[in-house]
């Protein structure tokens, strides 16, 4: 691979103390690399550290341990303010909850606005409701909602606002935090192709969190499946539905249900014992998983030592 | 229904005209914009309780700051001369302000007795002094003791609860249990010795008062904020760069406006009620000062002749304490967010 890496990230341990010397390793040493142009989508069940990997990336959260290296330098451990800044104009969030993520005091035009005020980016009023606009119309909304509240939008516009907000510093890279998985399936869609678009008009680079794999098959370049806070596969999107090699992928895909009467029938869902191939145990009894190795080319899976080998006399 | 076809079927093409599907028609919001003081104001003026106490209120307040000035007598003047005089209003004889009272089982017209010409609204104590100003006086002091302690507490709560919740970690934990240490001392000996150290007056009330009085203000806004900080849109604003400041004063104060400012309007009257109750078991304003609590203490001592100098300074404390109670709980409904949707 020639690509240049936008982001890579070096063996990322998010560990929470709960309490009473208890520790929850939601985050456990994952490892992986985002190229320049490409989306990477990032599923796995409900706890399984997809959110956290975000939002540790982004240095919402102080990772444990690990480095995410952002365009050749560590982003973690910054101090400097100025380079804090920059750091957080080039790297944008859209949040998952677009009830939430909304300040509910402030209009949208103040929202949207929020990075131009803090970075500075317009010098006049004027300047600054004109990008607003700019703004709003790029993600379909007009000029006059500007200034109303996020209370009078639908659960799809307001996704839009927050999209408009992490686009108004300029981003190169967006941490898409299950952006689509508080809307109905129509606004799904609105929102995805939204994204896909700005994708290719802004030369953006995405990692999508998503627990819904048909979707991030459709907006994924490549896709990684995490597990208990490891990441145990990671292949090119259409490779990872032909051949998916980890147990959980495979139990995963197993369970993509498709509107076609005849293979609901005789879908048969695959249950995941996790000591099967590859299985990964809980990560408080045995943290030791096997590494990703590479099996083809851009595809890795976490396997051990005799399934490696098991795998290889098989097909060679 | 064939007959209906027929007709339809004599309709020219050319009369249709296509209706084009406009986009951007789609996401139009038709409704009014409405921020979320408008919106409570919207739904405060449909509470009638509410309403009526925000009047009452104002024409009290109205009251306690030009009342003095309608009878032009000031309230620390005194004249044994027309000392003890009942209320006596012209025109309103029928509503028992006729200047009579009754002493020893006769009903005696005070006024033609001491040969006073001119008219006391409320009457007059017995210093002589008019009970009109003194009450709105007294009244305007309540308010403003009610009002310096309940904006104290509001500064002090907010900034250590804000302070506490916004830093967490240690700075939470070590900041809690001083408020629990605090908590654990009785509040009434505690104010009780801060008066008998310092000279009784309204600024040793109002201290006295906010010493323990900001604990409840600070665990609100602690819990408002501990809610708050975790939410998206703080994390959204965290991700574009914002500082603490920009935080604390664009996002977090402002949501917590809401439950600060009902909190406030319960604690007016209840310093109020505590200064009167403080002035009445005589550790708190001492005269001359009047107070609606020291108008009060006086006025119980001649309850069988003279009610009127307990009643009159009674139903105006009543009328304080029930109106901002109400206008609180009207707030409360109005900033409710899950009356909402």
């Amino acid at each position: 691979m020639e690509r240049e890496k936008l982001l890579e990230v070096k063996d990322l341990k998010q560990h929470f103390k709960i309490g009473r010397g208890r520790v929850v390793k939601a985050v456990d040493g994952i490892s992986f690399d985002i190229y320049k142009g490409e989306v990477l989508g990032l599923v796995g069940e409900s706890g399984c550290g997809k959110s956290t990997t975000g939002r540790t990336i982004i240095g919402l959260y102080d990772a444990t341990d690990g480095d995410v290296i952002f365009k050749g330098e560590n982003v973690h451990g910054k101090k400097n303010k100025a380079e804090k800044l920059k750091f957080n104009r080039a790297m944008q969030m859209i949040f998952q909850d677009p009830y939430a993520s909304l300040n509910p005091r402030m209009t949208v035009a103040d929202i949207i606005a929020e990075g131009i005020d803090i970075h500075g980016l317009a010098k006049t009023k004027e300047d600054r409701m004109n990008r607003v606009y700019d703004l709003l119309e790029t993600v379909g909304l007009t000029k006059e909602h500007a200034s109303r509240y996020p209370h009078e939008f639908s659960g799809g516009q307001r996704q839009r606002i927050g999209i408009a907000r992490a686009l108004a510093v300029e981003p190169d890279f967006i941490i898409a935090d299950e952006p689509i998985s508080a809307l109905d399936v129509s606004i799904q869609a609105q929102v995805v192709n939204l994204m896909k678009e700005l994708q290719r008009d802004r030369d953006l680079t995405y990692l999508f969190i998503a627990h819904d794999l048909s979707m991030v098959k459709y907006i994924s370049d490549r896709i990684g499946v995490m597990y208990q806070g490891h990441l145990v596969e990671l292949a090119p999107a259409a490779r990872l539905y032909e051949n998916p090699l980890h147990a959980y992928t495979k139990s995963l895909l197993s369970a993509i249900p498709l509107p076609d009467p005849e293979h609901e029938r005789t879908r048969k869902r695959i249950v995941y014992e996790s000591k099967s191939l590859g299985a990964v145990g809980r990560s408080d009894e045995d943290s030791s998983i096997p590494p990703l190795r590479e099996v083809e080319p851009g595809h890795y899976v976490s396997l051990t030592d005799e399934e490696y080998e098991a795998y290889k006399a098989q097909f060679v | 229904m064939i007959e209906n076809k027929k007709n339809f079927e004599q309709f020219d093409q050319d009369m249709f005209q296509r209706v084009e599907m406009n986009e951007q028609l789609g996401e139009r919001i038709a409704g009014k914009s409405l921020n979320f003081w408008q919106d409570a104001w919207m739904r405060l003026k449909k509470n009638k309780a509410a309403i009526l106490s925000l009047s009452v209120i104002v024409i009290l307040v109205l009251l306690a700051l030009f009342g003095p000035m309608l009878s032009g007598r000031d309230a620390y003047e005194q004249n044994i001369s027309q000392a003890k005089l009942p209320p006596k209003v012209t025109g309103l004889e029928w509503a028992g302000f006729d200047g009579m009272a009754n002493l020893g089982g006769r009903d005696i017209n005070f006024y033609e007795q001491k040969n006073v010409e001119e008219n006391f609204w409320f009457g007059t104590d017995y210093l002589g002094r008019d009970l009109w100003s003194r009450v709105w006086e007294g009244t305007r002091i309540s308010l403003f003791i009610g009002l310096m302690a309940a904006i104290i507490d509001t500064v002090i709560g907010v900034a250590y609860g804000g302070i506490s919740a916004y830093f967490g970690g240690r700075t939470d934990n070590i900041m809690q249990r001083i408020v629990e240490i605090l908590t654990g001392v009785p509040n009434l000996i505690l104010i009780i010795l801060f008066i008998l150290i310092f000279d009784p007056g309204v600024f040793t009330i109002i201290l006295a008062m906010t010493i323990t009085g900001w604990i409840g203000m600070s665990r609100l806004v602690r819990g408002q904020i501990l809610k708050l900080k975790n939410q998206e849109f703080v994390l959204a604003a965290r991700t574009l760069g914002a500082s603490s400041t920009r935080l604390i004063f664009k996002h977090l104060i402002p949501n917590t406006l809401g439950a600060i400012i009902i909190t406030l309007m319960f604690t007016i009257p209840s310093a109020i009620f505590f200064e009167a109750f403080l002035s009445f078991i005589g550790i708190g304003l001492q005269p001359p000062q009047a107070s609606l609590g020291t108008l009060i203490n006086d006025g119980y001592k001649e309850l069988r002749t003279f009610p009127y100098l307990l009643v009159i300074p009674s139903v105006i404390i009543v009328l304080l304490m029930v109106s901002f109670n109400l206008l609180a709980d009207g707030l409360r409904d109005a900033f409710d967010p899950k009356m909402r949707k």
